[in-house]
């Protein structure tokens, strides 16, 4: 590259393994916050420094800075905790955080409001737990996303201890952390070198993501790296490899864009390291390093050709990759209530709206799943769509805790109109630094909305994936929902349109930065046209396609095969 | 050409008495030799011959008669207004007079006095201020001479809601006796409204001064405190000055509520960092509608104190004290109540009423214990409203014709509703745009370094931080080049650390150059200020090794566990023992470098 690095890139190098001036930051009672570039080593570290932007101008005029806290997001492969990990991660976020736990679309926790103070004691309590920070943000490989599938459970359980051990095998070596947060002694002289990621890592983030047919929960194309099991006669065999994708944009920057994952090739189950060692170090080696806007997988794969970095992959795994194997995917969403694997044991799957577990007065979901996590002898899994499933319920054990969610007014979570159970929302406002526009706490309002006018139209009970983001990076996945909102500025979003419902087609924008009078009078409008013109039991994003509505836009085929 | 030939200026003083003039110098503080200067200028004043200095001897025959000490203990200013009103009138009376501050006053000289007149404050719990902590130690300890030529009298002033109300007059007076000194006439122990038992007390000392007075009329010797330009507006004529800013510096979540003001002042109010603003405050109308009704009066009776007429409820909004109980209101409130209960307090040992007293306002006892009140008899029970002082919170150089304060709104829960601080309340329910009394109440003994160079050290926790956001503002616009050290504590850093901005600005700046920080509540043990000074305490010991200037400004408290950390301190890396560190802080006390302003 003859452009200049990032000041990012030099940061990373002069961090000392990702240490900085962490301490002394930590240190500082002056401030509730960190230096700048000690908040941007600590993203590393499984945290993110914020503030609660509904404060800032009053607390401006009361001469005090910004109420800065902590969000702290845990490495959590596949989204599986033990009901003891579970009790741990609610105790630390009714202690240190603001009473709420966030289950995210990368099937991890997050606990937000701590205090840079209590930023230590909690991420220590959380390691105690067995559960870790390290990596859940930063430039380096984030949680390991995996189907929540509990039904196909032996394919499931063969799957994720993949995921964990790529996990693992993609942790950073910098004793850093635990130096940090863990009161480890430093080794001098002790060898720190990073032998996957080298001194200043990834120029980007990178997502990882495993599916499984036909569930493609984890949204597997818009992940930069992605694997989708090959079962043949129940048997895992292998996967197909899949890289490139990305949600991420700019507004007003037309270099950026989503993207879906290109199919690779398949690979056999003992090539799982070997082949995401290859594309994460191709991506470490090509990324763009000097405008973090342009720096994915997803820009370097359109930058060298398909083909090309197909070719980069496969010298550096050592051999071809073989064909890939046909598959398809049915949906991406999740099934709700009780379901019975294949071993006998019944997983129950709550709709968590915006994946907050909050206590309200109507729905007691904190204390609801404190209660079940005490006596649960089964686990727990966060779902792709900010859902849980209680897993691994013996049948006996279902009245009590059908019982248990009756009493924490948590067994209505399925009323209204059908689309609701697919909706997504990232965090947003009050607390995420890049929210443009309300997401999360927008979202209430905004279903009711749409769900008056499809009611209206007779389509209350039509699947429809809506997800509301509050700017273009795209936590909630927004560019592969059939309606998405994409914040451009207070009340003010792009609308997106004609993604399918089974996250193999992008969206595309229908109508640029407008309020909630002009969305809600489009839908109206797309609606009544939706419910005269819809062939058979056409999906919404399928229709508007089909009608030109909007463009066709970038699509995997329905059944990828070789 | 060549160069001119330099010529020193012109001696005005021969060798010797240069000489002598340097051996009398040598070694005085600013205070001694502006005294000397004034002297002098008096001497000069009067056209004595060149030569005529007064001898010991010709002093001792010609002017110990007549000659009158006045001494002042200050903490606020009113001791030293009495004093120097009590000074111009002896001087009125031919006297010769010298009016001294106590921390200025020689105390060798004592055994040598033969008038004394002495008017001190009571702070606190029966504490002296902090500028005669040094000569009431010395009076009360063991190295205070025989006093059997001495006359005296006392004045003093306190505040009769606290229990040990004037208990420095009582003890110096008491004292002087002890030693041999002969009472000139009764103590005077003046409450809030001063004037009440100040007026008639300096008659008398008139009348005795007169009566005292030589056939040699002395003349006026000059006093080693400048007479003060008299301001347009003092305490009795405030300045109605207008409220720019109102603004809440503590976070909501904070339960407690500290208001930053800007005042807009008159040019001719001036005032230096360290002074204090009085702002006369009015009565909350709802509490004055609440005590009338409760009284069953209309609010418009006609009530005439002195030479004053007004109507009940502007007497009770504007001139009374209602938030602040005294005990003479209870005693007269409880024969019209006729309660057992109110008798068996009044009867009660001193600490058990003052802490019934001091957790009630008027209208809690008026609802405890209710009783018919003539209007008339019920404002002349009452005490008049006295100003409140402010440190003042700014810098003219900084901020111009303003005045910032930090108020704490004092809101508490009585046993019958809400108690509001009438001046914090007053002031946190006036908008931008409203009219404040105002005047400026001088602190000379809490003053900046006049050597910029000097370091300072800063003690303010909660609002005690306000005058040193003054000094900060003042050292800045200097450009000093001393360092500035400031200690700062709350219970929550997140609501509750005033100014956090402007202090982290000051930081960068490098107009602040180190800030330590205790909030007591963000911890598992309670941290406070004086634990932070001691953690530091070798710097701290060093700073003022190095002739740093120690500032303490808050509670009356925190002010004694900073004082006791600050020994403590001085023991441990000073290499004293108990009693020089004491010697120790006592002379930087005298010398202006540890200056404390508690309340």
């Amino acid at each position: 590259m003859s452009e200049p690095l990032s000041s990012v890139e030099t940061l990373k190098r002069e961090s000392r393994g990702l240490r900085g001036t962490l301490r002394e930051s930590l240190d500082d009672a002056v401030t509730g916050a960190l230096r700048e570039s000690d908040a941007q080593l600590l993203k590393f570290h499984g945290s993110y420094q914020q503030d609660d932007r509904d404060l800032r101008e009053e607390r401006r005029l009361q001469k005090l800075e910004p109420a800065y806290s902590f969000m702290i997001r845990t490495r959590l492969p596949g989204g599986v905790a033990t009901p003891a990990q579970w009790l741990a991660l609610d105790a630390l976020a009714t202690r240190y955080g603001n009473h709420t736990l966030r289950l995210t679309t990368r099937q991890a926790f997050q606990i937000h409001g701590i205090l840079k103070q209590d930023l230590k004691p909690t991420i220590a309590a959380i390691n105690q737990t067995l559960i870790d920070t390290i990596a859940a943000c930063g430039d380096v490989n984030r949680n390991v996303m995996v189907s929540a599938n509990p039904v196909e459970s032996q394919a499931h359980a063969e799957v994720q201890a993949d995921a964990i051990v790529l996990s693992e095998h993609l942790l950073p070596h910098t004793r850093a952390y635990h130096e940090i947060w863990l009161d480890e002694q430093q080794v001098v002289g002790a060898d720190e070198s990073e032998p996957v990621y080298g001194p200043t890592y990834l120029p980007r983030k990178f997502k990882t993501g495993f599916a499984i047919p036909p569930i493609n929960d984890v949204d597997v194309f818009s992940q930069d790296l992605g694997f989708v099991a090959i079962l043949e006669a129940g048997e895992l065999v292998g996967y197909n490899l899949l890289a490139g994708g990305g949600m991420g944009t700019t507004h007003g920057d037309a270099r950026t864009y989503p993207r879906l994952a290109d199919v690779l090739g398949f690979i056999r189950k003992d090539q799982v390291i070997a082949a995401a060692t290859a594309v994460l170090t191709a991506q470490r080696d090509h990324g763009n390093r000097s405008d973090r806007k342009l720096s994915r997988l997803k820009y370097t794969i359109d930058r060298l050709g398909v083909d090309a970095f197909k070719h980069e992959v496969e010298l550096r795994i050592g051999e071809a990759l073989q064909p890939a194997r046909s598959f398809r995917f049915q949906h991406n969403g999740d099934r709700f209530g009780w379901i019975e694997g294949i071993d006998g044991r019944w997983h129950h799957t709550l709709r968590i709206e915006s994946g907050r577990l909050r206590d309200s007065e109507s729905i007691r979901g904190l204390s609801g799943l404190r209660a079940i996590a005490a006596e649960h002898r089964g686990d727990f899994r966060l779902t792709p769509n900010q859902n849980l499933i209680i897993a691994n319920v013996a049948a006996e054990d279902r009245a009590r805790i059908d019982a248990l969610l009756v009493e924490h007014g948590l067994h209505e979570q399925l009323r209204g109109a059908t689309f609701r159970r697919f909706a997504l929302a990232c965090v947003s406002l009050p607390t995420c630094t890049l929210a443009m526009a309300e997401a999360e706490r927008y979202l209430p309002t905004l279903m009711d909305r749409v769900e008056a006018l499809l009611t209206k139209h007779g389509l209350r009970d039509e699947p429809i994936l809506l997800r509301v983001s509050g700017c273009p990076n795209g936590c909630s996945r927004p560019y592969l929902g059939e309606i998405a909102l994409v914040g451009k500025a207070p009340g003010r979003y792009n609308l997106m349109l004609g993604a399918d419902f089974e996250g193999r087609r992008l969206n595309r924008l229908h109508r640029e930065n407008i309020d909630e009078v002009a969305i809600l009078s489009e839908l109206d409008a797309l609606f009544a046209r939706f419910a005269a013109e819809r062939e058979g039991d056409e999906h919404f994003g399928d229709f508007v396609v089909r009608t030109g509505i909007v463009r066709a836009p970038q699509t995997i085929a329905a059944e990828v095969s070789a | 050409m060549s160069a001119q030939p330099i010529f020193p200026p012109l001696p005005l003083l021969d060798a010797e008495r240069s000489a002598l003039l340097a051996r009398l110098t040598d070694g005085l503080d600013a205070s001694a030799l502006h005294w000397i200067s004034g002297y002098a200028a008096g001497l000069a004043a009067r056209g004595a011959p060149a030569l005529a200095v007064v001898s010991a001897k010709d002093r001792d025959v010609d002017v110990a008669p007549t000659r009158v000490t006045v001494l002042y203990g200050s903490q606020t200013g009113n001791a030293k207004r009495e004093a120097e009103r009590l000074a111009e009138a002896l001087r009125g009376e031919g006297a010769d007079v010298r009016l001294v501050r106590a921390d200025a006053y020689p105390t060798r000289e004592l055994a040598d006095e033969r008038v004394l007149f002495v008017v001190i404050s009571t702070q606190g719990e029966g504490e002296p201020p902090d500028d005669a902590r040094g000569f009431v130690e010395f009076v009360s300890g063991r190295r205070a001479p025989k006093l059997e030529h001495l006359q005296f009298a006392v004045l003093g002033l306190g505040d009769s809601s606290y229990p040990q109300f004037n208990a420095m007059g009582r003890i110096l007076d008491a004292r002087f006796e002890a030693l041999g000194a002969k009472r000139l006439f009764a103590r005077g122990e003046a409450d809030v409204d001063v004037a009440t038992v100040a007026a008639p007390w300096l008659v008398q000392a008139r009348e005795q001064v007169r009566a005292l007075k030589s056939a040699n009329a002395a003349s006026v010797v000059p006093t080693a405190v400048a007479t003060a330009s008299h301001a347009a507006w003092h305490k009795e004529q405030p300045y109605a000055a207008e409220l720019i800013v109102n603004q809440r510096i503590t976070a909501r979540e904070s339960t407690q509520d500290v208001r930053h003001l800007e005042i807009a002042l008159d040019p001719s109010l001036a005032y230096e960092p360290g002074d204090a603003l009085g702002v006369k405050p009015r009565n909350a109308a709802a509490v004055v509608e609440r005590l009338v009704a409760r009284l069953g009066w209309s609010g418009h009776e006609s009530v005439r104190i002195g030479d004053e007429i007004r109507s009940a409820h502007d007497w009770l909004e504007g001139h009374r004290e209602l938030t602040r109980l005294h005990r003479g209101f209870v005693q007269q409130h409880a024969v019209r109540a006729k309660s057992s209960v109110l008798d068996a307090l009044l009867a009660a040992d001193a600490p058990a009423f003052n802490d019934w007293l001091t957790a009630r306002q008027v209208d809690d006892v008026l609802a405890e214990f209710p009783a018919e009140w003539a209007p008339g008899e019920f404002v002349a029970a009452l005490r008049p409203l006295a100003p409140r002082l402010y440190s003042i919170a700014s810098s003219r150089k900084v901020v111009g014709d303003e005045a910032h304060l930090a108020v704490a709104v004092f809101d508490a829960q009585g046993p019958f509703g809400v108690q509001r601080g009438v001046a914090s309340g007053f002031l946190a329910d006036a908008a931008a745009g409203a009219s404040v009394p105002v005047y400026v109440e001088a602190n000379e003994r809490f003053r900046l370094p006049q050597d910029a160079s000097r370091d300072v050290i800063m003690i303010g926790p909660g609002t005690g931080v306000a005058p040193f956001r003054g000094f900060v503002q003042e050292r800045s616009a200097v450009g000093a080049a001393g360092r500035n050290w400031l200690f700062f504590g709350a219970r929550h850093a997140r609501s509750q650390f005033l100014y956090q901005l402007e202090w982290q600005a000051a930081l960068k700046a490098g107009t602040l150059h180190r800030l330590d920080l205790a909030f007591s509540r963000d911890t598992a043990e309670r941290v406070y200020v004086q634990q932070r000074l001691r953690e530091q305490g070798r710097e701290v010991y060093t700073w003022l090794d190095g002739g740093a200037h120690f500032y303490v400004c808050g509670a009356i408290a925190m002010g004694k566990s900073v004082h006791a950390a600050l020994r403590d301190i001085v023991i441990e890396h000073g290499g004293r023992d108990a009693e020089a560190a004491d010697d120790y802080l006592n002379e930087l006390q005298r010398a202006g470098r540890y200056a404390r302003d508690v309340y």
